[in-house]
């Protein structure tokens, strides 16, 4: 009897993230998957077909037969998304990189840090999450602008003559992603090294290392879990990130995210941001997915191994 | 003269005044903010010596370890190795290696590639880490295990691993961190005579850090008793057990009673008029009136229920049964005498059966010989 129910409640609980999953990833995935294989229409949905759930099977079968993968040779035939998808990945990685080099040092110093000032550390970190983050998107206008804090200040240090045009360029949608997503980063990085013992480097210095090449023989290499999670944390949504390359970046910079808020919203073209969103979710989905499994294939092999 | 302790020591170069000591402490101090954790320590450890530094937890003995590892550097005084100041010289220029308590293995690395870590820092062609990361499995028997994850290893296993690794490089010196702390009591005596045999096959100088004193004193040439950051007695293990110099020493190696007592003249000849008048005499004259213990381990001590005869040199003294501790191999006897003071008395099973054994409560007589006890003044 206690088994019986115990079984249940185990059920009950795996239940819940499924459940979630099925109601806020699946089904929601799968009506944009079947809006990205409509045609436009001038309507209220914009798109057809529109399934008649009250015609019964044969009206339904009727609507799916409409269905088409025209969208996507559409978009597979226009050069703009293949850029726009390119630059976006670019661009991402460029961030996801710098965010990296800018968040591992951070972390490092906050896991060397007296244990009793580190929550105080870790506080700080995600200090600006209490504020707006359409607001700090803003402010790096004020600070970016070519009158702005940052021209202001180099003029005054004599640095430079004129000031430097930061704002409306990649660099400036490079110091945004790095800047809103820094926490993501450095909280992983934060608790890979934070865990770590530190008579390992002792060990790595007893051995011969100098503190520098005990860095990358020892402490880097175990601190790789964090860096994955970090830079997975950072790229994914960087990718599809609309709200700063819009503020920040030029008219010229090519986003997915934004080529699908002007499919959506300028075009009214539901059907083929549809389209661009599937194949968005494809290209970030997909690569993760075979990383994960070999990685865990790999660790498998190395548990069961010899 | 008689010798302290049942076997003889060959080996004994802290004895001979010209040898010259391998390690040095000079007046080394270390503080941490208002804590000394080393206080103007001075000692010699010398070359192919087996030297254990013995102490409870916060007595100083790591901080020593790690300063001549080269993790800390002393506050004063210096410390030298062959001659050599070694003040300044970074861990990774230094001729020593160790074997941290924790064992320190990198995870991500194989047993082999641990084994291999110094050898590759020191730029060792492959042919030549091959050789000796075989040879350094070989020693510790884990030839098998080489491609394993430290994770995939037993506690012992992983124990033999940290030491190839600390011993790959042929450090002039090996550390030792509590080596056997994390091992159950079995392997730990198996261990210990393997690291025994070791030292003396490769010839190294070995300095173990320890607080488990049967640990030392089976491994090691010598001990240092540290204590607050002071060494209270540096020497042989029987020295320590036998002739402690210090009411620390003697309390803290193995059990003792102690004879509290004063100095007294009879015959012209010192002695110590204990609390229950048994007068013992002493081998060398004291002020009279002195207050002196005097430590007679329990082994020492005697439990008949006849008197012991006259004139046969035997120090007794009625007592009363009032504990008694059975260990298999011995029987320990808590007597207590008639001031109250309980002393131990433990005696060998050398035979299965004993006929009409001792009860409890029994009235009984405690007896020692003079010389079985060592009379300290501190």
């Amino acid at each position: 009897m206690q088994n019986a129910i115990s079984a249940v409640t185990r059920r009950l609980v795996i239940l819940i993230p499924y459940g979630w999953l099925l109601f806020f990833f699946l089904i929601p995935f799968l009506i944009v998957l079947r809006i990205s294989m409509s045609t436009t229409a001038v309507a209220m949905p914009p798109y057809t077909p529109v399934f008649d759930w009250t015609g019964g099977w044969e009206s339904i079968r009727a609507s799916l037969s409409q269905l088409s993968l025209d969208n996507y040779t559409w978009l597979a035939g226009d050069p703009l998304y293949f850029n726009a998808y390119i630059s976006s990945l670019l661009i991402a990685l460029v961030s996801t990189a710098l965010t990296l080099l800018v968040a591992y040092p951070m972390a490092y110093g906050m896991a060397k840090a007296p244990t009793t000032i580190r929550p105080t550390l870790v506080m700080l970190v995600i200090l600006p999450f209490w504020t707006s983050f359409l607001i700090r998107v803003y402010a790096w206008i004020g600070i970016l602008k070519p009158e702005g804090l940052f021209n202001q200040f180099l003029l005054s240090l004599g640095l430079i003559s004129e000031p430097l045009i930061i704002l409306n360029t990649n660099w400036a949608i490079y110091i945004g992603i790095v800047y809103c997503y820094l926490p993501f980063m450095v909280l992983p990085l934060y608790s890979a090294l934070e865990k770590m013992d530190h008579s390992l480097t002792e060990a790595a210095l007893d051995l011969g290392c100098t503190p520098i090449q005990a860095f990358w023989r020892v402490t880097f290499p175990l601190s790789l879990p964090g860096v994955i999670a970090g830079c997975l944390l950072v790229f994914i949504p960087a990718v599809g990130e609309f709200v700063i390359p819009d503020l920040l970046g030029g008219s010229e910079t090519l986003m997915i995210g934004r080529t699908l808020w002007n499919e959506f919203n300028g075009n009214r073209d539901w059907p083929v941001s549809s389209a661009v969103a599937v194949v968005l979710l494809l290209l970030l989905v997909i690569p993760i997915m075979l990383f994960q499994n070999a990685q865990a294939r790999a660790e498998r092999a190395e548990r069961e191994g010899r | 003269m008689k010798s302290l302790g049942i076997f003889r020591r060959s080996f004994a170069p802290w004895a001979d005044p010209n040898a010259k000591p391998f390690i040095s402490f000079r007046n080394v101090t270390k503080r941490f903010g208002d804590f000394t954790a080393v206080d103007n320590l001075s000692l010699d450890i010398f070359t192919r010596e087996f030297f254990a530094l013995l102490g409870g937890s916060g007595c100083g003995k790591s901080t020593l370890l790690r300063m001549l590892a080269g993790f800390e550097q002393p506050t004063s005084g210096e410390i030298t190795l062959d001659g050599q100041s070694l003040a300044g010289i970074p861990p990774y220029r230094r001729p020593v290696n160790m074997m941290f308590q924790s064992y320190a293995l990198f995870p991500h690395m194989t047993v082999e590639k641990n084994i291999a870590f110094g050898l590759k820092q020191d730029g060792m062609p492959k042919t030549e880490i091959a050789e000796r990361v075989a040879q350094m499995l070989k020693l510790v028997k884990l030839e098998s295990f080489a491609g394993r994850k430290p994770h995939q290893l037993s506690g012992g296993q992983r124990q033999r691993v940290a030491l190839a690794r600390s011993l790959a490089k042929r450090p002039k010196v090996l550390l030792l961190d509590e080596p056997l702390g994390a091992l159950d009591k079995k392997l730990r005596e198996e261990t210990q005579f393997e690291l025994m045999d070791l030292q003396y096959e490769l010839g190294l100088t070995f300095v173990v850090v320890t607080h488990d004193q049967e640990e030392a004193m089976t491994m090691s040439d010598r001990i240092a008793v540290m204590s607050q950051g002071r060494v209270i007695q540096v020497a042989t293990p029987a020295e320590i057990y036998e002739a402690p110099n210090s009411r620390f020493v003697a309390e803290f190696i193995g059990d003792v009673n102690m004879m509290e007592g004063r100095v007294a003249l009879e015959n012209g000849h010192s002695v110590l008029k204990t609390e229950d008048g048994v007068s013992v005499p002493l081998p060398e004259p004291l002020a009279e009136g002195r207050e002196v213990a005097l430590a007679v381990r329990p082994e020492k001590l005697k439990v008949s229920r006849a008197a012991p005869p006259e004139g046969a040199n035997l120090y007794a003294v009625r007592g009363e049964i009032w504990d008694i501790a059975y260990f298999g191999d011995m029987t320990v006897f808590h007597v207590k005498l008639p001031s109250g003071k309980i002393v131990k008395a433990s005696s060998l099973n050398a035979t299965r059966g004993v006929e009409d054994p001792f009860g409890y409560d029994e009235q009984i007589w405690v007896s020692f010989e003079p010389q079985a006890g060592v009379v300290l003044k501190g």
